[in-house]
């Protein structure tokens, strides 16, 4: 089933729920044919397709918002905050093209700040599908939720079959203990191939796709600290307030330490191509992700079979 | 509807108890004086005579809706809730303290209070979003929403009304209280909003004027106004502070706290009493 049959499915079975977009209709094309008034494009104008919604959500009615992540989650995010926040209305917003996805469009139209932005509202859940399949299957039960969601619209058909969404709960792959790769989206895809080199070279590793970085899947994540050597961290996302701050609170309020390896945006935007030119120039391959992960847990070694006074346990600086 | 219940000597003496809870409100911490005096008789006049609510259809979903998207004018707005029997005046006395969440911007605790605000430029596109939502259910219920005119300086105010005559919410009111004044300065010196009624006019909504403290004017205006399909602006002409000549018209008095004999001397004022001599500070906010 598309994205656009559910949605089609969802208004059908559910006289509440209201699709909104500000004209980006790339992924629901015949929609406006399929559910007339119940398909409302309020133009270029995200602020007040936000707005709009709030005020649908006030009269009972549940908001589908799809716009791009870019514009959607910062244009208007304080009308997001102050509106469907403050309001904790049951409206979902579905930014299309977030992180690498937004490919050869410019920094303009890259959401590299979404997750931490829209985690940071109170009340607000956050999901990031590994592919179409995982969204298309969890939609009804966030449609159900009573609570705001955002979730980044992802890219691809299923890569594999998806466990039943739950918020909260991670998909988890492999046991591994050497490492353990946390990551959402698309980015699963090149994890699973890293983990798979990984074991080539004699490594163990396990991949946990988090679903839902809010909520988090604490049990898993803290788990993942508490047994295996490493822990690394896979994002199209700033560093700042993604999944690696989401791990690194959980972390600091249990008191855990783990080593880490985060792969994410530090003060920078991505360069500009299509998305395997990106993934490749900017270091987001399988092979390029476990590289990065096979230096650390090298150096792990080194470090372990150091002579006197490295072996005393003061960690070296990386 | 037009008309119903009150004689214009009721309204007007609504309308003073109203002033008198403003005025009360602006001590011990203060409020957003002169912003809610100008639209005091606007909301007494919609309360009173036009609007289709009451405390017991507040959850009515044929009820009109009145969103204050000039949030800073709750005093105003919270003493007409008052005096029509949304809420009782003792909870006014909890006005900043932690005991109730009467604070300086509305919010939905309070009984007749439709959404929170305070953020500018926000409410008339949350409005359009239930007078769509109205649309959708071929409700017969109206929308109003208060907007500042200083406001109007907010981008999103222009492209809700962009979007709100696009989709036809011919059930849409925009109420601007025009009182001339932007925080600290007049409009006209800032950014300057003439001419006014045109540019409505030219976002395709229907426009009209009208004496934002003359009862028989707005009698006049909203009985044609609401007889249009929409969307409709009312363009309220009002003076900031109205009601009370010491503060009337002062760019330095939108918001104020003054001391409780001020206060009681203003109080004598808005009666007709000497003008009060105001020592306190003048305040420039933002």
């Amino acid at each position: 089933m598309t994205y656009e049959d559910m949605l089609v499915q969802i208004v059908q079975s559910d006289d509440r729920v209201i699709v909104m977009t500000a004209e980006n209709r790339a992924a629901i094309r015949a929609l406006q044919e399929r559910i007339g008034n119940r398909c409302i494009d309020v133009g270029i104008a995200e602020q007040t397709m936000i707005g709009m919604a709030t005020g649908l959500a006030l009269r009972g009615r549940i908001p589908i918002v799809h716009a791009l992540a870019a514009f959607l989650t910062m244009r208007a995010f304080e009308f997001i905050r102050t509106d469907v926040g403050i309001g904790r209305l049951p409206v979902k917003l579905i930014g299309a093209v977030p992180g690498l996805l937004s490919e050869a469009n410019g920094p303009t139209h890259q959401a590299l700040e979404d997750i931490s932005l829209l985690r940071g509202i109170p009340g607000m859940n956050v999901f990031c599908p590994a592919d179409l399949d995982d969204l298309v299957m969890s939609l009804p039960t966030i449609v159900r939720d009573p609570n705001p969601w955002y979730i980044r619209y992802p890219s691809g058909q299923g890569m594999f079959k998806h466990e039943r969404f739950i918020p909260g709960r991670a998909e988890v792959f492999g046991e591994g203990t050497d490492v353990a790769i946390l990551t959402y989206g698309h980015l699963v895809r090149e994890a699973l191939d890293a983990a798979a080199r990984l074991r080539e070279r004699g490594y163990a590793a396990r991949v946990i796709h988090v679903r839902t970085i809010k909520p988090l899947d604490t049990e898993v994540v803290l788990s993942c600290a508490l047994s295996c050597g490493i822990v690394a961290i896979v994002e199209d996302h700033f560093l700042t307030g993604g999944l690696t701050s989401a791990v690194s609170e959980l972390l600091t309020e249990r008191k855990v330490t783990v080593r880490t390896v985060p792969l994410a945006f530090r003060e920078r935007w991505f360069h500009p191509a299509l998305l395997p030119t990106v993934l490749e120039h900017e270091g987001f391959t399988g092979e390029q992700i476990a590289n990065q992960i096979c230096r650390e847990l090298q150096r792990d070694e080194e470090w372990f079979n150091a002579p006197f006074p490295n072996s005393v346990g003061i960690a070296p600086i990386l | 509807m037009i008309g119903r219940k009150r004689s214009r000597v009721e309204l007007e003496f609504q309308a003073l108890k109203v002033r008198e809870h403003i005025i009360r409100m602006a001590t011990d911490g203060g409020c957003f004086i002169g912003a809610s005096l100008s639209c005091t008789d606007l909301l007494v006049y919609l309360y009173n005579c036009v609007l289709k609510i009451s405390p017991e259809t507040i959850r009515d979903p044929a009820r009109d809706y009145f969103l204050l998207s000039k949030g800073h004018a709750v005093p105003a707005f919270y003493g007409v809730l008052v005096e029509n029997g949304f809420f009782p005046a003792e909870r006014l006395g909890a006005h900043l303290s932690v005991n109730d969440r009467i604070y300086w911007h509305p919010n939905t605790n309070i009984p007749g209070v439709e959404f929170h605000a305070g953020s500018l430029g926000h409410l008339l596109s949350v409005a359009a979003g239930v007078a769509m939502d109205i649309k959708l259910q071929r409700g017969e219920n109206n929308v109003f929403v208060l907007l500042g005119d200083g406001e109007l300086n907010e981008g999103s105010v222009w492209e809700a009304a962009l979007t709100a005559s696009a989709k036809e919410l011919a059930n849409l009111i925009v109420i601007i209280d025009r009182n001339s004044f932007q925080a600290n300065i007049e409009t006209e010196r800032l950014i300057p909003l003439e001419p006014l009624e045109n540019k409505w006019r030219a976002f395709r909504w229907n426009v009209f004027s009208t004496d934002g403290h003359s009862f028989d004017e707005m009698e006049r205006t909203f009985s044609i106004a609401l007889r249009q399909r929409g969307p409709t602006a009312i363009v309220a002409h009002t003076v900031r502070g109205k009601g009370l000549p010491s503060i009337e018209r002062r760019a330095d008095r939108w918001f104020a706290n003054f001391t409780h004999t001020e206060r009681d001397q203003l109080l004598r004022e808005l009666h007709g009493s000497k003008q009060a001599e105001l020592g306190s500070e003048s305040l420039i906010v933002r």
